[in-house]
């Protein structure tokens, strides 16, 4: 009997059936693997994978993609993505990037990094990958402090923010302001894609998505680097439930992290 | 094959282009950039990959990222460059993929000078880096024996999937020579190994980590790790000897030093004194077992080096006491030359007693 | 009330971040009393799973791609098909 004439009881009553004859609207990504992550409940780099995952697929370039992994809480991130995928040591994955991509320019290459990770020890790193335009995508988590390690100062990290390395709150006379790196690297001409979005709330998560797909779009299109800085909660370090971490990001980061772009190469624009 | 002249830096990298190395990535260090230079010019001629990288920290974990591929790819540096790449090296050994360094050593500690040294044998061949491990590190004496040695490594790094280094000094990297160069030829057939990182298309995805978070797989990998180590040893041990048939003394020597010594031993035998030489070509694995053989048969070992005693460590382990090991160590980048290493053996004889106050630092038997 | 959709949510793979449920627009999500195999209170569907109009907000800020989203073809009259989970 074809679904259409099964009355809605029937329906109901057969859920597999039912299941079927639904239209799916959401399922997990072909390009993240079934294991169950280690992040902290409400973490925003699940949100992150998920994105990148999806992204991957609408691209279609699962097949030729090769991921590179940071030291921090995403060091494990290549348990997650059904893509070749390295390990760097940390800060180093625009490094290690570079010399996936030179060897292999038909694969897809992204790093995927922490704020310690790309703007604090992988400066130069990032920088100098930025500067010789490297055809990659980079996609940057800005929590604001080092989260695997429980929680210290990052370059990154809030004036006034009490860390396990700044008891005392974040001392700009100290420790320095908080880096914008992103606006930094977008200066650089190698550059095609440059931009900040966040994770704390569903609007935002859209926007990340459509970040990333062109930041990926800047590396299919040989356009340059690609860059997307987003911001990210983190619970656990900031002794904040998931939801108030999330307005810890839209009320303390945003401010201090304008969202929006930096910059984007005009056979981008179109997409934006 | 006919002989060419050239210069050591510029032959290492002729010969590992002939290896089939398809991407450098380096940085400027003398006494090493003329490797680099040539490099420059050369892998863009044959559609290769050359960078010169932000550091010699990039350098290495670019090569890292290369290597996942199963590319066959090379760096080169010299002392602080190296002290530099110790992190990628410890990570290119868990990870077990290939890679090549040219280590060109210079003057030392510190930012030194730009002579020669083998002030870094510890450094290379005992610890490249954190962790359980050694690389393979083979020090050519002559420009042609550099060449030689490099266009093996390639074939060495991929069937260990390990590090090897080639551990030169100012000197071999500086001067020139004739040499024969070797044909082109192709690494694994030009193929990527079964275990590289080349996208996930049609099989399963591939990880290469050095991060094992439980201890005991850890401690699996690091078994794993020696008992790949101990097959190196088993196989891939290389040294040179000298008129050692007969020798009832012994000069242990490296590198250049290695070559030099074999003039003293002319010399000392025209003036009728027994004396051999045995030259570690592998650093590591060390040949202890044929040093150890030849122990049997001398009454005095000599170890002359350019820093202050450190191949001296592994000839005293391998010696045990049995007999009396002198040493004669020149440093900063002054290099022992065969009238330096004529009064140390005489010494050794116990035939004169040291009269000039010359460097040279009699070990207690 | 008709339900427009319905969501299938993967019990254990939940870490009871809540997340979910603040967001729900229909305010259907809600934590399990039991836990989970990993020791955490779960998100089920409420009795108001009815309401359920498969907007998929809860997959998108989902940090865990708990929820597996399906819209029916045309408004059931009957509650929505109990979760189907594993």
């Amino acid at each position: 009997m074809a679904i259409a004439e099964l009355t809605p009881p029937q329906i109901a009553s057969r859920p597999e059936v039912a299941l079927a004859a639904m239209q799916v609207v959401y399922k997990r990504p072909e390009a993240l693997t079934e294991a169950y992550t280690h992040y902290c409940p409400g973490c925003s780099h699940g949100v992150i994978h998920r994105l990148i995952a999806e992204v991957i697929d609408e691209l279609g370039i699962r097949e030729r993609t090769i991921a590179v992994a940071p030291v921090g809480c995403a060091v494990l991130a290549y348990e997650y993505f059904t893509v070749d995928a390295a390990e760097a040591a940390h800060g180093r994955a625009p490094a290690m990037a570079t010399g996936i991509k030179r060897v292999l320019p038909d694969r897809i290459v992204f790093t995927y990094q922490g704020d310690g990770d790309l703007a604090s020890i992988g400066t130069n790193e990032i920088v100098h990958a930025c500067a010789r335009g490297e055809l990659l995508t980079v996609i940057f988590v800005n929590n604001s402090l080092y989260g695997m390690t429980g929680g210290q100062m990052a370059p990154t990290t809030l004036p006034g923010q009490v860390t396990t390395s700044s008891p005392y709150g974040r001392d700009i006379r100290q420790q320095g302001w908080p880096l914008h790196i992103t606006e930094m690297l977008a200066m650089m001409p190698g550059v095609a894609y440059a931009a900040r979005r966040s994770t704390h709330a569903p609007a935002e998560i859209r926007k990340a998505k459509k970040a990333i797909e062109l930041a990926f779009r800047a590396q299919i299109e040989g356009l340059g680097l690609g860059i997307v800085e987003i911001l990210s909660s983190c619970p656990t370090n900031w002794g904040l439930s998931p939801m108030e971490a999330l307005a810890f990001v839209r009320d303390k980061m945003v401010p201090v992290y304008p969202l929006g772009d930096f910059k984007v190469h005009q056979a981008l624009a179109a997409r934006a | 094959m006919a002989k060419t002249l050239w210069k050591g830096n510029e032959a290492l990298a002729e010969a590992a282009l002939r290896a089939g190395v398809k991407a450098f990535f380096g940085y400027p260090i003398t006494p090493q950039t003329e490797l680099l230079e040539y490099m420059a010019r050369r892998m863009p001629e044959l559609g290769r990959v050359f960078l010169q990288a932000e550091s010699e920290l990039a350098a290495i974990n670019m090569l890292y990222g290369t290597a996942c591929t199963g590319t066959p790819a090379m760096t080169s540096s010299s002392s602080p460059g190296i002290s530099l790449m110790q992190e990628g090296l410890s990570y290119i050994a868990a990870s077990e993929v290939p890679a090549v360094i040219v280590d060109i050593m210079r003057g030392g500690p510190g930012l030194g000078n730009i002579q020669p040294s083998q002030g870094d044998y510890f450094q290379v061949v005992k610890s490249a880096g954190h962790g359980d491990y050694h690389a393979i590190v083979l020090a050519p004496a002559t420009v042609q024996e550099a060449v030689d040695l490099m266009y093996i490594s390639f074939d060495l790094a991929f069937k260990y999937r390990h590090i090897v280094i080639i551990l030169g000094d100012g000197t071999l990297g500086q001067m020139m020579e004739p040499v024969e160069m070797p044909p082109f030829k192709e690494v694994n057939g030009g193929e990527p190994p079964a275990w590289a990182l080349t996208g996930a298309a049609g099989r399963p995805h591939r990880v290469i980590t050095s991060l094992y978070l439980s201890a005991e797989r850890l401690e699996a990998l690091n078994l794993h790790l020696q008992e790949k180590l101990a097959r190196i040893k088993e196989n891939e041990v290389r040294y040179d000897t000298t008129m050692v048939e007969d020798a009832e003394y012994l000069i242990v020597a490296f590198g250049t030093v290695g070559r030099i010594a074999q003039s003293a031993v002319r010399q000392a035998r025209t003036t009728g004194l027994k004396v051999g030489l045995f030259r570690p070509i592998t650093l590591w694995p060390f040949p202890e077992r044929e040093l150890d053989a030849l122990i049997e048969r001398v009454q005095g070992v000599l170890v002359v080096e350019m820093n202050a005693g450190q191949m001296l460590e592994d000839v005293q382990r391998v010696v045990k006491d049995r007999v009396p090991v002198h040493f004669l160590g020149r440093m900063g980048g002054i290099i022992p030359l065969p009238d330096d290493i004529l009064p140390a053996l005489h010494t050794l004889c116990g035939l004169v007693r040291s009269r000039n106050g010359h460097r040279v630092r009699p070990v207690p038997a | 009330m008709a339900a427009k959709g319905t969501v299938v949510i993967d019990r254990n793979r939940c870490k009871g971040c809540e997340l979910c449920v603040y967001h729900c627009p229909q305010h259907v999500l809600k934590l399990d009393e039991t836990y989970n195999t990993r020791g955490y209170r779960p998100v089920i569907l409420d009795e108001r799973s009815g309401q359920c109009t498969g907007c998929a907000v809860c997959a998108v800020v989902c940090p865990d791609v708990v929820f597996t989203v399906y819209r029916f073809p045309q408004p059931v009259r009957t509650p929505a098909v109990r979760a189907v989970a594993n």
